[in-house]
Parts: structure tokens; C-alpha cells; sequence
């Protein structure tokens, strides 16, 4: 049976997730990914317009905290994390775009 | 090697100290750490300082925790201060965190000494610990077989006499599983029992942090430690930490125990003898069996394949190259997030991430994703119906016994079919605990797996107590 | 609008909540402090870090709602996922298909009603600064990220797309701006970033559907807004006379140039693949939260205004004008006050239009009695304008009573006597002009208090003198 999934398909969601596929790649994680997912279509295919999405399975709701400062990180601790830091932010590279 | 439960004794008693104990572990982890890659960082200077404060605590007459002195593997997805986290992945190599996480800061305040993290499968994705970054872990039981995954070093840490506890996370199986094949008592606790703060997150609504021991004392004793609500997790429950070791001997008289035939379908021979056998023992020590079908619980390979994937490609997206951890440049910053995340991920992480994008993508949201959502609702009311026909469930922890290196890495549907077994439970946010009884194909351990609704915690330990004896075990 | 075309304007306001601490966990919420000071690994995104909702930041979103007439849901978080530097996750926490405000509307002073769509809960991003080229985006070698802002909590109120010129849509803004200063949800501080405007603009010719609409982002003053959608506005209708179409883009507002410019375009929309946060639970306020807040809010400004103007009787525009400053500074109390002490409400409101807003970080200095005793003085006479301004600008200062203030500074009164002798001195002095004035000539009145004021060095009370002269007579 032929894969649910097409090869554009699997290249558009790899970009969306900033991977960069070869080739042999793409044509492996098509079939592979293809797999899956008729497997995951027994669910696809379900009547299931009566059923709600449950939140959390024991109903936890309006957990809070009071507006209460807590310490901070130093900012020594946390720029010795970055690949590329410089006064006292984190480099990088030039961003292309604004934010959507 | 002695259990937790009998260190601590000693400890506290002054039969013996927690420097002796570390030294001990450290030996046998130098021992055999090389040939079967259980540990990725051994923090010899810190567990012995840490070891060091506990004895001085003890000295001091000051009061002490219930694992005094007791040296613990932690899985490596679990955030301690200055200390090396990967995760089993090359993105997080070198990565110290600035933080611990709350079941660290638990285990510390119980008097435990952090010997460690221990190997697993890269995010926690697979069932073998064979997509680790740092190579597989070998079963100490047979090194020619897996310890099974994602949390096969703290399995394999505690089975090869290392350490007596170890913590480890289960998302779809992942500590059940490995408990399992490599004969040890593993338990999922009930969603939201354990703080997830400090975990590094794979699926944030199927995540647990479980205990492995040797015994279901010393498990029950680890979990009671790190057990109870975090204001750090929305999401953990209210209530502080339950009593579970003084009922580990409550027996299973009158109880209801549901073998549950989708919980066995499908798995080998040798398993499916050892769970029969086990509900014979059951009912031998006054437990009535009933027969059950759940048919639900056969979505939930498909659910769970939706489900956490989806999560976790936005869980896995701050892996970027920016704040830590690995960076390849890139002529922008789209490209050096993409040049980072390819050479930084392994290819089963690639692959659920893709997975999970894709059944998030606009258009395929509602078929997949939403999908999956109704599904879970409709297991967590399977299981509801069920638990009106008995107390507790029993079946298969895992279809087969500790299988051979790279027996199911060429089709990934062969290694998620590991976790048919385990996945009803985390999709419902439940309760489960996997107790070795008898061996199968090759002398090799069995684990059968007792389920229970949320906060059940207690009965599955006295249920596993039980069944422990009646193995031979005690 | 150029003749036979109708403007179409929705707004989106985000606006910074004026919390201690941030939405999701307890670092500082300030603006202004050392790049990367206030940040923890919740807010940096670190791995095994989880969020945990800050209930006042709940308690300010639900007064908005109240504010603004909207129906409070329970609601639920999602994740809006992509990729940018600015964001610790590469997701960002907001609300999606079941925000906590929905439905609403806000009149304006002009008597027109805006809708509201919705106003929900969502976390800030950080900030990036870049390096190389004109410090703007494009053409920079690097970028540099602060996560200070990381994490501060926001509410994102959306307008109907119910705008119809670009004054209304200042109006709007600044109706919104009281309104959320009011509640205590807001600085205000456009300048400063914490409330931030992006709009849809688009036109068509009355009768047609609805056009194509830009947005028009991150628009920072109210003067800007005005100006950037009057100019996308005549750039569409150009456009369109032209021929061309206009296309569906985000777009850019340039101050210095006075123009709106394409921002990069993407090949594709962006696909945000929402779903709910897993790491959090809902949020269902009941009654009695709902109700606690309610209770709170203290009046709107339009009916702050409407208290207040009700008290002036023919009020001069220069009243109205600092009418609608007192209440935007909130100082209508003190004017109240003053007014029921029988100061009148010209003095009172010019007194707080100026005065006490040139030194509006130090009100708590000033209680109200103290700002009815001062204006007393200088209605009863016994301080000039000058002086009583003084008092009260010194006691915004460093405190005070206003008689010891006026006492310590020399203000002494003027005592009838001495005053007399002053205005007699001048008339002698200026016959010609006292004369005049005798045959009924006002307007000299002023040239003589002015001659008073330069001999006493302008501590006499103009009242006072006019008393004086007319006694004179």
C-alpha cells in the first residue's frame, strides 16, 4: 500500500522544524514516517464527535503562585551556558525577519 | 549486594558509613562501567562530598532521611547542578545546569548520595537505549542483549549491583520496560504524583519520574521520598507525599485483580506463562481473578504515536543553538538553528519530531492530534469501566524477554511495539509497576505488570509484595 | 479619505501587565535593568523548566475584562510554536480558541462605539539588538538577546475592525490607555514599550466588501499611529486607483521617513500549529474571584469625566481641557475635594492640571486636605497664585504644611494695611489712570495690581488688590 505521506510533504515539515534533510533521507523518512502514520489512521478514521479532549486526567484547574519575587540567576551562570555571548546578551547570527 | 532499605539501617546505626558505602559503589561502577556504558558521568567528587555531609549529619544526631547514606543512579534527562545533563543527545553535550530538580533536591534532603546519570535513549525516544548519542547500554544480565528503554542505564545500574535505587522516567513504558528486562521492580506512578520540574521534557502530559530497586520495599521507600506536590508543576497534584511503605505488607486478600487479555495478546509464550503463573499466586494469597477485555487499549499504540511525538516536537524546539548547548554556525540564524538541530539530533529524535509536526500542521490537526486527544479520554473511561469489575489489572509488562542489539532498529514500528503494553497507562495518567516473576527464554527475567487507577500506588506495592514472595525473591 | 472611500481599521493592543513579577515565574518585572539580570530557568526556557501562573497577572486581566464589558470564560493556555531568537521555548504561551475575555466594546468620548473581539492572557518575548548595518534589522551582522523581558506578563486586546479614521483610532487608543491605567493593569508607558499597537488597515469604496488589510506593527505612540495609518491609508487608495492590488502583508512604519514599508515577505504563512500547554491547567475563575474583582475597579475614566464636569458650570475650554488631564493623571480626586470645600473648580482644576502634574512621581507627598488648605490661602487672598504654586510644588517636594511651607518662605501675608498704603502710594503716583478707571474704565484694574505686584515683588493677592481699589473708588 502506498504511504499516506508524500515526499513535499515530509520536506515542508522538516523546514518547519529547521532540519535539514539529504536526499536519502527525505525518501527513508517519507516510507518510515509513512509507516506510522497507517497505523495512526485506525484513529483517523474513528467517529468520535461525541468525545471532549481531556485536560488533565484528575481535573486539576486554577493552580496558581502569589506575585512573589523569587532570586533570580546570576547573569554570570547564565551567559557560561551561551555559545556566544557579548555585553552581557546572547549572540547570534543576524536575524533574517522580523517576528511573525 | 544489600538493599536500600539495609544500608540506611546500617548508616544510621553507625554499622557502617555513607563514605564506605559511595566508595563501594564507585568501585563497582569502575569495575564495570566501561564494558557496559551504564553511566555517562560518574561524579566521584561530588557524591563522595555529598557522602561526606551525610556522615557528618549522622554524627551530629541530626535527623535523618529514610535512605541515609544510599547511593542512587539518576537517569541523564534529570537536571543537576553543575553536573554534565545530555539527555543522550550530542545537542546537550557539555551542558551544566544551573539548577537541580525538585525529585534531586528530594533524594538529597532523604540523606541518598547522587552517584551519577546513567545512559538512555536520546530524549527518551526508543525502547532499547540504542539511539543514545553515546553509544547503547549493555543488559548486565546477558551484555549481548538490550536493558531495554529509554531508561536502560538506571536500569542496568541497579541490575549490575552499582547502585541499589536508581530514578529513571517513563513516558510509554520507559521505566516498566527496562525494569522488566533486566529483572527488577519498576514503577510509573500516577500522573502528577512526582514534580517534573528539572525533567528535561520529551511528553509533558505522559512524563513520570519512577524509582527501579531490586526490591518493592526499596522502591515503595524511594518513591514515598520523592513523591508529593512541587509548586514548581502546575501540573503536579495537591496532596504531599503517601504512605507506601508501611503497606507494602498490606496483602491481597478479597481484592479484584483484572487479567486483561489485550494486555497479553500478541506477547511470547514465556511471558504470557509468567502472568498466568503470577495470578495463580495471586489468588493463592485470597485474591479472586476475573477475566477482562479492554479493546480501547488497543488504540493506544496509534494514540500515544500522535500524541507524544506532537508534544515533543515543541518541546525539542528550544534546541536551537542560542542560550547552550551545541552550536553550528550558519550565515543567519534560521540557518545555524537548522545546521545545529540536524548535526545535533539523532535520527529516531528526527524522526518523531517530523512526526509530531506533522500531526500538528494546520490542515492534518484534527485528524491526527485531535484525534488522539478523544482517544485518550476514551482510555482513561476504559479504564474507569474496568476498575468497577476489579481492584487492580494485571498483564505483560513487554510482548518478549531482553531481545538482541539491534534486533529491531531497521523498522521503527518493530521497536515502538515494545510498548503496547505499558502506553494504556501514561495515556490515562495512571498507575503501574512492573515486578520480575519467573525467567523465560534463555533464563532470562520476566516482568508482569499490575495496574492501578490514579493514586493506587499503595495497593500495587502490596500486590507486588506478594508476588514477590511467591517468586522466590523475599 | 480621498472622496467615495471608506477607511477600515481593527487594533490590536498588547499591553504589559504591572506585575511584581513575571507571568510564569517569580523574576523581577521591570523594565529598564541589566540585560539578562532578571532571568531563571523558567523564563530562559532552560530543559525541565515549567511554567506557573502568576494570579495577579489573572486578577489584572479580569479587571480589563470587567473594563471593557467582555463575558469572563474559563480559559484555557496554548502554545504558539515557531522559531526566533527572542523566545527561550521557540513557542510562546497565549490563549487561543478559549481566551478569558471575549466580546466586549469601549465607547469613546465622541459618543462612537469600538467592539472588543477579545482580550487574553500570554507571555512577552525578549528583546534582540542588532549589530552592523543601520542598527535595524536588515543589513545586521548580528543580533544580541536580552530575556529580560522573557516571560512578562501580557494581555493582547483585540478591536472589531469597527475603525473608521484615523483620529478615532487615536481616540481608541487613548481611551484604552485610561482605561488600563485606571484598572491598574497598565503603566501606559507607550515610550517605554509596555503598551505596544499594531494596525489592520484597509480600504475600500463605500458599498464594496471588506479590502485587503495590512498590518502595520509595533506602532509606539499615539502620534505615530495617527500618521502611519493616514499614510497606509491614501498608500492603498493610490494603489488601487493605480490599478494595483493590494497585497495582504505585515508592514513596517518608519517615523523619520513618515512611511510604511514592506517588512520581509514570506514565501508561506506561518503555521503556528497551536495546542493547549500541556504544562499548565485551566483557568475557570469562580464567582467569587470574579466578583472580588469587580468589586475592585474604582470608576472608568468616561465616568470620571462625567463626575467631574458635572461639577464645572460653563466651563471654559481650557477647563475641559484640564479636566480631561486631571483624570488622566488621576488626580480628579484632589479636585473633587477641593471643590466640595468650596474652592472654586477653575482654580482647583488649573491648580491640578499643572501644578500637580509637573510632579507627578511625588503626589503621595500631597494630601488632599493639604491641597484645599493652600488653594484656600490663595482664594481667601492670602497668597498670589505665584506663591500658592510655590507652596505646593514644595510640599510635593519635601512634604510639609502648607502655613509652615508658606511661613518658612516669607509668604507672609500681606497685611490690609500695608497694602493699602501700596495701592494709595500708586494712585497718587497715577492720577490719569486712576481717574479712568473711577469712570469705570476695568480695564485698569490690571495695570494697577500689575504695578502692585512689581512693588511687593509679587506677593500681593490680586483679589485682594481689586478689593482695595474698589473700596477706593
Amino acid at each position: 500500500m502506498s504511504s499516506p505521506l508524500r515526499r513535499e510533504d515530509v520536506a515542508k515539515v522538516a523546514k518547519l522544524a529547521r532540519l535539514a534533510l539529504s536526499e536519502t533521507e527525505l525518501d527513508q523518512f517519507t516510507e518510515q514516517l509513512g509507516q506510522v502514520l497507517e497505523h495512526a489512521n485506525d484513529i483517523a478514521a474513528l467517529k468520535l464527535d461525541d468525545v471532549v479532549a481531556t485536560a488533565h486526567p484528575f481535573g486539576l484547574i486554577n493552580v496558581v503562585r502569589e506575585d512573589v519575587l523569587r532570586e533570580s540567576l546570576s547573569r554570570d551562570v547564565v551567559l557560561a551556558m551561551a555559545p556566544d555571548a557579548q555585553d552581557g546578551r546572547f549572540a547570534v547570527p543576524r536575524i533574517m525577519g522580523e517576528a511573525p | 549486594m544489600r538493599s536500600a532499605a539495609e544500608i540506611a539501617s546500617d548508616v544510621k546505626s553507625g554499622a557502617s558509613s555513607a563514605v564506605s558505602e559511595v566508595t563501594q559503589a564507585l568501585a563497582v561502577i569502575r569495575a564495570r562501567n566501561e564494558d557496559l556504558n551504564v553511566f555517562l558521568y560518574v561524579d566521584e567528587e561530588g557524591a563522595l562530598a555529598t557522602a561526606r555531609r551525610v556522615d557528618e549529619r549522622v554524627a551530629a544526631g541530626d535527623d535523618l532521611g529514610s535512605l541515609v547514606g544510599v547511593p542512587v543512579a539518576l537517569k541523564d534527562n534529570l537536571c543537576q547542578v553543575g553536573v554534565p545533563t545530555t539527555a543522550g543527545s550530542r545537542i546537550l553535550q557539555g551542558w551544566l545546569p544551573p539548577y537541580n530538580a525538585t525529585v534531586i533536591d528530594r533524594v538529597l534532603a532523604a540523606g541518598a548520595v547522587p552517584m551519577g546519570k546513567t545512559n538512555m535513549d536520546e530524549f527518551a525516544m526508543g525502547s532499547s537505549t540504542e539511539t543514545s548519542a553515546y553509544g547503547p547500554t549493555r543488559n548486565p544480565l546477558d551484555p549481548s542483549r538490550v536493558p531495554g528503554g529509554s531508561s536502560g542505564g538506571s536500569a542496568a545500574a541497579v541490575a549490575a549491583d552499582m547502585t541499589p535505587i536508581a530514578l529513571g522516567s517513563d513516558t510509554g513504558g520507559s521505566i516498566r520496560q527496562p525494569a522488566a528486562l533486566c529483572g527488577l521492580v519498576g514503577v510509573k506512578p500516577t500522573y502528577g504524583l512526582v514534580s517534573r520540574y528539572g525533567l528535561i521534557a520529551f511528553a509533558s502530559s505522559l512524563d513520570q519520574i519512577g524509582p527501579f530497586a531490586k526490591n518493592v520495599t526499596d522502591a515503595a521507600m524511594l518513591l514515598e521520598a520523592i513523591a508529593g506536590h512541587d509548586p514548581m508543576d502546575s501540573t503536579s497534584l495537591p496532596e504531599p507525599s503517601p504512605s507506601l511503605v508501611a503497606h507494602v505488607g498490606d496483602g491481597v486478600a478479597g481484592k479484584r485483580f483484572g487479567l486483561v487479555r489485550e494486555l497479553v495478546e500478541g506477547a511470547d509464550d514465556d511471558v504470557v506463562a509468567s502472568v498466568t503463573r503470577a495470578a495463580d499466586a495471586l489468588r493463592d494469597a485470597g485474591a479472586r481473578i476475573v477475566d477482562l477485555s479492554v479493546p480501547e487499549f488497543r488504540l493506544g499504540l496509534s494514540a500515544y504515536y500522535l500524541l507524544a511525538p506532537a508534544e515533543a516536537s515543541s518541546n525539542l524546539a528550544r534546541y536551537d543553538g542560542v542560550r547552550y548547548g551545541l552550536r553550528i554556525d550558519g550565515e543567519d540564524v534560521a540557518a545555524m538553528n537548522e545546521a545545529t538541530r540536524t548535526a545535533g539530533f539523532g535520527a529516531e529524535v528526527k524522526r518523531r519530531i517530523m512526526l509530531g509536526t506533522y500531526a500538528l500542521s494546520a490542515g492534518y490537526y484534527d485528524a491526527y492530534y485531535g484525534q488522539a486527544l478523544k482517544v485518550r479520554t476514551q482510555m482513561i473511561d476504559a479504564f474507569r469501566r474496568a476498575y468497577h469489575e476489579a481492584d487492580l489489572l494485571l498483564g505483560a509488562t513487554t510482548p518478549s524477554v531482553a531481545f538482541k542489539f539491534g534486533a529491531k532498529t531497521s523498522n521503527p514500528m518493530a521497536m515502538y511495539l515494545s510498548d503496547v503494553f505499558t502506553i494504556p497507562t501514561n495515556l490515562a495518567g495512571e498507575a503501574a509497576i512492573s515486578v520480575p516473576f519467573g525467567t523465560g527464554e534463555g533464563g532470562l527475567p520476566v516482568g508482569v505488570q499490575l495496574l492501578g487507577p490514579g493514586r493506587s500506588e499503595a495497593q500495587l506495592f502490596a500486590a507486588s509484595r506478594v508476588l514477590e514472595v511467591a517468586d522466590g525473591r523475599s | 479619505m480621498p472622496e467615495g472611500w471608506e477607511l477600515v481599521v481593527g487594533l490590536e493592543v498588547h499591553t504589559e501587565l504591572k506585575t511584581t513579577t513575571k507571568m510564569f515565574c517569580g523574576c523581577l518585572n521591570a523594565f529598564g535593568s541589566e540585560a539578562n539580570t532578571n532571568v531563571c530557568p523558567v523564563c530562559l526556557g532552560l530543559p525541565g523548566s515549567l511554567p506557573v501562573l502568576n494570579v495577579h497577572a489573572v486578577d489584572l486581566a479580569m479587571a480589563i475584562g470587567f473594563a471593557l464589558h467582555s463575558t469572563i470564560a474559563s480559559s484555557t493556555f496554548h502554545r504558539k510554536n515557531y522559531f526566533y531568537p527572542d523566545m527561550p521555548k521557540d513557542f510562546q504561551i497565549s490563549q487561543y480558541d478559549l481566551p478569558i475575555n471575549s466580546g466586549g466594546y469601549l465607547d469613546l468620548p465622541d459618543g462612537s462605539r469600538v467592539t472588543i473581539e477579545r482580550a487574553h492572557l500570554e507571555e512577552d518575548t525578549g528583546k534582540s539588538t542588532h549589530l552592523g548595518g543601520s542598527g535595524r534589522i536588515h543589513g545586521a551582522d548580528r543580533s544580541l538577546v536580552d530575556y529580560n523581558r522573557s516571560g512578562v506578563p501580557l494581555v493582547e486586546i483585540v478591536s472589531g475592525p469597527d475603525i473608521r479614521s484615523s483620529a478615532q483610532a487615536r481616540a481608541y487608543a487613548s481611551e484604552l490607555r485610561g482605561i488600563l491605567i485606571a484598572t491598574g493593569a497598565s503603566d501606559g508607558r507607550m515610550e517605554e514599550g509596555s503598551m505596544r499597537m499594531d494596525a489592520n488597515v484597509s480600504v475600500r469604496r463605500f458599498g464594496d466588501p471588506l479590502g485587503t488589510r495590512c498590518e502595520i506593527k509595533n506602532l509606539n505612540s499615539l502620534r505615530s499611529l495617527q500618521r502611519a495609518i493616514d499614510y497606509e491609508a491614501l498608500r492603498q487608495v493610490e494603489l488601487i486607483e493605480g490599478g494595483g492590488k493590494v497585497r495582504q502583508e505585515t508592514r513596517h512604519w518608519d517615523e523619520g521617513l513618515g512611511e510604511t514599508s514592506t517588512m520581509r515577505v514570506k514565501e508561506e504563512a506561518e503555521d503556528y500549529r497551536y495546542f493547549r500547554e500541556p504544562d499548565l491547567v485551566d483557568l475557570a475563575p469562580d464567582e467569587a474571584w470574579q466578583e472580588r474583582i469587580r468589586a475592585s475597579l474604582g470608576a472608568l475614566p468616561a465616568e470620571r469625566r462625567a463626575v467631574l464636569l458635572a461639577r464645572l458650570s460653563n466651563p471654559a475650554s481650557s477647563q475641559l481641557d484640564a479636566l480631561e488631564v486631571v483624570v488622566d493623571l488621576g488626580f480628579d480626586s484632589f479636585v473633587l475635594a477641593a471643590i466640595d470645600a468650596s474652592i472654586e473648580a477653575p482654580l482647583a482644576l488649573a491648580r491640578a492640571a499643572n501644578e500637580l502634574a509637573a510632579s507627578i512621581e511625588n503626589i503621595a507627598n500631597l494630601s488632599p486636605e493639604s491641597f484645599i488648605a493652600t488653594l484656600r490661602m490663595e482664594q481667601d487672598g492670602e497668597l498670589s497664585a505665584t506663591q500658592a504654586k510655590t507652596v505646593l510644588l514644595e510640599i510635593l517636594e519635601h512634604g510639609g504644611d502648607p502655613r509652615a511651607v508658606a511661613s518658612a518662605k516669607g509668604f507672609e501675608q500681606l497685611s490690609s494695611d500695608s497694602l493699602g498704603a501700596t495701592v494709595a502710594q500708586l494712585i497718587t503716583q497715577h492720577p490719569e489712570e486712576w481717574a479712568r478707571y473711577r469712570e469705570g474704565d476695568e480695564k485698569l484694574a490690571q495695570f494697577f495690581i500689575g504695578q502692585v505686584m512689581r512693588l511687593t515683588s509679587g506677593q500681593a493677592n490680586g483679589r485682594a488688590v481689586i478689593a482695595e481699589l474698589q473700596s477706593r473708588r
